[in-house]
């Protein structure tokens, strides 16, 4: 804790991110005592307000307030990218030991996959995929977990592969340690810490690739506010009421910018005590 | 070198058969049957009889491997079937397409790297200065804006507030130059942000790795001037894993081109395909995605291609 204390304090980054992550939380846990309307409620005799007392931020062009909405898609981009990214990570990180510890073809077919599904552009697979398979929730979730996948299997492959070597991965083999406890006591440690990072960067790409889906009208169905849905139903009435775009635009940005900059933060905190 | 080149057109043969039989897969494992999302754009719900008849004219009563055997010879010789809804030759409405989404990537490229690399040298170079943590800062939230908000950004401020710059539409190129530069101007630039900003952070962190090396220290021991010892030296090595993140842009110049078609009401490729999957056109939908992933596979064999070009010591064998 005193240690978590005193990096917090040495950098900045660490203590705005956290702070701002902390913040974008508690609005999602807090957002139905914290909306004073209904997020989906329509009332045809206020659209496309400007704000006022009434409607703090405005309305959009059903008459829906902003504020809410705004409140009730931070649930769902967290919701979204939270359990797409624990998923991709649980998974990846297995696929990425299996196969750094397998070697063989097992090594050959996992790691070419991934080298495959990361050359391709993620909004392009998930848009053809989506567009297949149905634009639900989970569907939406399921499949931006897969694309997280990759990234995490390369990161537990890498560090498998070289700690294999060591002598003392040797040393517990000889002495009868079982695959799995190898796995926990020596390469695990290892690479919490890139993981931790890596969450952090996926979890920016997550939300990005989350709100463009929506944007295109592939994200989840429209009944569920998420911030990207807002913009697409609401930029072709940009010209008359830039309220309903700029607010949840700011909120993407903000939310991804955070977690980049939570990663790289993070990154450079593990680094240099690696290299000591 | 001879023989490397020719493996890799091999590869890329075979892998683009497998994407375009992936696809042809995929998409006849949809729910739902185009010739009853055919008939019900009438009024009565369509009889089974009108199904059966409007299956059979589509061939969709064939087996699975003859549907694919039929397809695939067709395709060989060119021949990808027609739209579903224009009943036009899918091979038409690509021709009339692709060079209208190409005419907004090929700007884009360039113009990310000729803009990216100049201020990611200057960034490492100028580190203790006010310019690295300007461009660094610059480039991260570029990298953290989805390219859909930067585009209604830039309608917003300089279409509607300014008013200097339509807001959506299209020109052709053969109308005039300025007339098509005016209404690409925006797109393209939405286009540009995101690849600029990955390329500009890539390309700080590679030059400052390259600057603590060794071979540099003996360059400025020489006395060799900055220039040449940046120039000649620090960038060749330098711009390695740049071109690595420039071949990779292209994926996302392309991601980037459906938002973009959509904001700014682009008549191109995206557009074509985002539509043709809303209506399940399987023949649009199967031809558009050949096409893009034939566009990065030729992409991925030109970016390996180029790192021989770069550093000498990379010849293929």
């Amino acid at each position: 804790m005193k240690l978590l204390m005193k990096h917090l304090r040495r950098d900045k980054r660490l203590l705005v991110t956290g702070l701002f992550i902390a913040g974008i939380v508690l609005m999602a846990v807090l957002a139905p005592v914290l909306s004073s309307y209904d997020a989906n409620e329509m009332r045809s005799a206020h659209r496309l307000e400007s704000p006022s007392r009434q409607f703090l931020l405005g309305t959009d062009s059903f008459g829906r307030d902003t504020m809410s909405r705004l409140l009730s898609g931070s649930r769902i981009t967290l919701f979204i990218s939270v359990v797409s990214v624990v998923i991709g990570a649980v998974a990846g990180v297995s696929l990425g030991l299996v196969a750094g510890f397998s070697g063989g073809w097992i090594e050959s077919v996992i790691m070419r996959s991934m080298d495959a599904a990361l050359t391709l552009p993620p909004i392009v697979l998930s848009f053809f995929v989506v567009s297949f398979i149905g634009s639900t929730l989970f569907n939406v979730t399921g499949v931006i977990a897969v694309l997280s996948i990759p990234r995490f299997a390369r990161l537990a492959y890498g560090s498998t592969i070289s700690v294999k070597q060591n002598e003392y991965v040797e040393a517990m083999k000889a002495v009868g340690a079982s695959t799995p406890r190898i796995l926990y006591k020596a390469i695990l440690p290892n690479i919490a810490g890139p993981i931790f990072v890596q969450a952090s960067l996926s979890l920016a790409h997550a939300i990005l690739t989350e709100s463009s889906l929506s944007f295109l009208g592939l994200g989840p169905p429209p009944d569920i506010a998420s911030w990207g849905r807002m913009i697409e139903q609401s930029y072709r009435f940009m010209h008359l009421n830039a309220h309903t775009i700029i607010w949840p635009a700011l909120m993407i940005s903000l939310t991804v910018l955070a977690f980049n900059i939570l990663g790289d933060a993070v990154r450079d905190l593990i680094d240099p005590r690696l290299r000591s | 070198m001879k023989r490397y080149l020719a493996r890799r057109i091999g590869a890329t043969a075979g892998i683009t058969w497998l994407v375009a039989s992936f696809v042809f897969l995929m998409i006849h494992m949809l729910p739902g049957d185009p010739a009853i999302m055919m008939l019900s754009s009438k009024d009565e719900a369509p009889t089974l009889e009108a199904i059966a008849t409007m299956r059979q004219k589509l061939g969709l009563d064939q087996p699975i491997h003859v549907q694919y055997a039929r397809w695939f010879s067709k395709a060989l010789r060119g021949d990808l079937g027609n739209s579903l809804m224009t009943d036009r030759p899918v091979t038409q409405d690509l021709a009339m397409r692709i060079p209208r989404t190409i005419s907004l990537l090929v700007p884009s490229l360039p113009l990310s790297v000729l803009l990216g690399i100049p201020l990611g040298v200057t960034a490492a170079l100028h580190r203790g200065t006010v310019w690295d943590p300007l461009v660094s800062a610059l480039a991260l939230v570029g990298v953290s804006t989805p390219t859909f908000v930067s585009g209604l950004l830039l309608v917003l401020f300089f279409a509607i507030n300014l008013g200097w710059l339509p807001s959506s539409g299209y020109v052709p190129l053969g109308d005039g130059p300025l007339a098509f530069a005016r209404y690409a101007i925006l797109p393209v630039i939405s286009l540009t942000l995101g690849p600029m900003a990955v390329i500009m952070r890539m390309t700080r962190s590679s030059v400052l790795e390259q600057i603590q090396m060794d071979y540099v220290r003996t360059a400025w021991a020489k006395g060799l001037s900055e220039r040449v010892v940046i120039y000649k030296h620090v960038l060749r090595n330098a711009l390695i894993p740049v071109v690595t993140v420039v071949g990779l842009s292209l994926g996302s110049l392309f991601s980037g081109s459906v938002v973009v078609e959509a904001i700014y009401n682009w008549p191109g490729l995206s557009s074509l395909l985002l539509r043709a999957v809303a209506y399940r056109d399987y023949p649009v939908v199967q031809g558009t995605i050949l096409s893009v992933a034939l566009g990065f596979i030729v992409a991925n064999l030109l970016t390996d291609l180029s790192y021989g070009f770069l550093d000498p010591r990379i010849r293929y064998d």
